[in-house]
């Protein structure tokens, strides 16, 4: 192996593919066969951290960055002036194994420019991941990028030896999508999401009734969208997101806020500042609607189409709707008691169990692990106080924001700092 | 009323229950329990020293885990967390388990079994650390081999996931603070105790033990791990509160950072 060599490729690959988010290696439940390597597991495993606090868990690269096209958005595009490189299949291979072997990674995550053709380019994908699987015995994670406008039959392949697979639609909405990737339709992306969706689906149903049917896409399918390129709202990108879990059964939708890659009049010039906060309300958002039992007209409707900045999304939902309030913790129901701003779901199930035992006052909540600074307007217990009496929706969030440290409260206070 | 008394047993997780076994038949009024290499007598107790008995401890085992498989994880997470008294606390803790109907209907709102559950959940925590953190080096005789030095004991707890994960390579975890390690032989783990007097730590020095392909990939993986980086998004407090400073020593990525 010329490690030099390798050297080079794996700097260039592995730095445009690192804006791809999605890193998660969980959900799959691939088991270690017949004495070989690796073995999935369900919870996934972060290995290091990157500076800018993202999780490194599986080896990220693309196999080339040639590309055909000339997305605006993307590092890659076809018009921009960056040294190009392509592995091997077998390069591919022997970093992935020696990699896992030494405990760095849990997996691949192969992604691709798109040399040549779609079809072509997947046809590629699929190979490393066959001879990871069949030559190697190697049963750690593997994710795929599905090529947009590759074929049924390819993308059928795929699942066969993937773990997950996933397609970025990059920009939320059809029009964005028409101005900064001119090349690609909306129906490339769509189309072998429903092919691995449908799969997936007759897979699981075959399995029911035999045992020993083969997985398919065990970690199912993810995306990804960019925040903030192309002056989308938070709603539009929040009613999309929706659709694709639901339609598509995604297992994730990732939030990418938007860092600039290219000099372009359609996108936020090169220096400008990436939209973080909002990237992090999306993903609290987006947590609200799959495990707190929220809809997402609740949050984001035509009267707010945008999130607060300068409160989680939640307590803006609680604000909104006093009427709600105080809940009581000691008699609640459990979705009731996931409603209440300061309270997670894991309080949640702590509270659920302690009060078979007693009533619980604000002490017993605070050892919990409430953040009572929020909880208290909006929760009565068995202490005396409400802390709410009778304080309308501004005067509370004021008073919240006093008392909270937000990592991003600088960015919002309007009050000016005396010595800086 | 019994005197209370002071119970000495050797620091192995059986000889630990063996105690709780001695305790509970001979209905002592426990006023401490003590591993022996460390204990002080009290003023006003006496004290009795326990030997293990695998047969008793595998008794409270049992009884502990019919209550509920949770609390049996419990049990055994906080006692390798090693912390000061830990027994006496688990002893309670075991007393209010077994008084229960079913083990499932626990109170979180009492001091000893919320306590008992953060404990086992930090050494929990140490557990998938160390599960992500170790780093292993291929030495001339074909052994991957990887220093640690967990807060808390957690060998044991990871030698599963290790098998499982690496059942076609011979490998050896070693645990730098309580000298001794796990090695896998290709069929099943052993522990092996030795004392290791050149610590493999990331140095930039090569070292002659390893095949020198390792530092091959050791300078490839150094590369990617700065690649992937996005240096308009850097966030340095994030990191180290992720990978935290002490473990920086044995990862790989990491050379010149020490």
């Amino acid at each position: 192996m010329d490690f030099d060599r390798i050297q080079e490729k794996l700097n260039i690959l592995a730095d445009a593919a690192k804006y791809d988010v999605s890193c998660a290696s969980s959900g799959s439940d691939r088991t270690n066969k017949n004495q070989g390597l690796g073995n999935a597991s369900r919870m996934g495993i972060c290995h290091n951290y990157t500076s800018d606090g993202r999780c490194i868990s599986l080896l990220k690269i693309l196999l080339t960055n040639h590309c055909i096209f000339d997305c605006a958005y993307c590092v890659t595009r076809k018009s921009n002036d960056v040294k190009r490189a392509a592995f091997k299949i077998q390069e591919v291979v022997d970093l992935t194994i020696n990699f896992y072997r030494r405990n760095y990674i849990e997996g691949l995550f192969l992604s691709s420019g798109i040399f040549k053709s779609p079809d072509y380019t997947m046809e590629r994908l699929v190979a490393v991941a066959k001879k990871l699987r069949e030559e190697e015995n190697f049963n750690g994670y593997i994710h795929l990028k599905s090529i947009p406008g590759a074929s049924d039959e390819l993308m059928y392949e795929a699942g066969l030896y993937a773990d997950r697979l996933s397609v970025n639609i990059e920009v939320p909405t059809i029009s964005g999508l028409k101005l900064l990737a001119p090349d690609k339709k909306h129906e490339d992306f769509t189309k072998p999401m429903l092919k691995v969706k449908n799969e997936i689906v007759r897979y699981k149903s075959e399995r029911k009734i035999i045992k020993s049917t083969p997985k398919y896409a065990p970690a199912g399918q993810s995306t990804q969208m960019i925040v903030g390129a192309s002056g989308e709202t938070d709603k539009d990108i929040m009613y999309s997101a929706t659709y694709y879990y639901k339609t598509y059964q995604m297992r994730r939708v990732y939030y990418s806020g938007y860092v600039p890659v290219a000099d372009d009049a359609r996108l936020p010039a090169i220096g400008s500042q990436v939209p973080m906060l909002r990237e992090n309300r999306l993903y609290q958002t987006d947590w609200l609607l799959r495990f707190y039992g929220f809809a997402v007209n609740e949050i984001l409707n035509n009267d707010h189409p945008n999130l607060d900045m300068d409160v989680d999304p939640k307590l803006s939902w609680a604000l909104r709707n006093l009427h709600h309030f105080p809940v009581d913790v000691n008699s609640a129901d459990k979705r009731l008691l996931a409603r209440i701003p300061g309270i997670g779901m894991q309080s949640v199930e702590k509270i659920m169990k302690a009060r078979k035992f007693r009533k619980l006052n604000w002490d017993h909540l605070k050892k919990i692990g409430v953040a009572l600074n929020r909880a208290k307007y909006f929760t009565v217990c068995d202490s005396r106080h409400w802390e709410r009496r009778d304080l309308d929706a501004e005067k509370i969030k004021g008073m919240i924001l006093q008392t909270s440290s937000g990592k991003f409260r600088n960015q919002y206070s309007t009050q000016l700092s005396l010595f800086n | 009323m019994n005197p209370s008394t002071t119970l000495i047993y050797d620091g192995s997780f059986n000889g630990f229950l063996t105690t709780v076994f001695v305790a509970f038949d001979e209905k002592l009024n426990v006023a401490d329990i003590q591993k022996n290499s460390e204990c002080q007598n009290g003023l006003f107790s006496e004290t009795e020293t326990i030997f293990t008995n695998v047969e008793k401890a595998k008794r409270v085992w049992n009884g502990i885990r019919n209550k509920s498989h949770n609390a049996i994880a419990n049990v055994y997470f906080a006692f390798l967390s090693e912390t000061e008294g830990v027994e006496l606390m688990l002893y309670t803790y075991i007393q209010k388990l077994m008084a229960t109907k079913s083990g499932k209907q626990l109170d979180y709102s009492d001091g000893i079994v919320l306590h008992i559950s953060q404990l086992a959940r930090k050494v929990g925590r140490e557990k998938h650390r160390m599960e992500a953190f170790v780093r292993f080096q291929l030495t001339k005789d074909d052994i991957y081999f990887a220093n640690i030095e967990p807060d808390f004991d957690v060998l044991p707890l990871i030698s599963k996931h290790f098998r499982d994960r690496y059942a076609d390579q011979q490998w050896l975890i070693y645990d730098v603070k309580r000298k001794y390690g796990i090695f896998y032989n290709l069929d099943h783990v052993e522990m092996v105790s030795l004392n290791l007097s050149d610590i493999h730590h990331n140095k930039t020095v090569k070292s002659d033990a390893f095949k020198p392909e390792e530092y091959d990939y050791q300078t490839l993986w150094n590369e990617y791990f700065k690649s992937t980086s996005i240096k308009s998004r850097i966030n340095p407090k994030l990191h180290t509160q992720h990978v935290p400073k002490r473990y920086w020593k044995y990862l790989s990525e990491k050379k010149e950072a020490v």
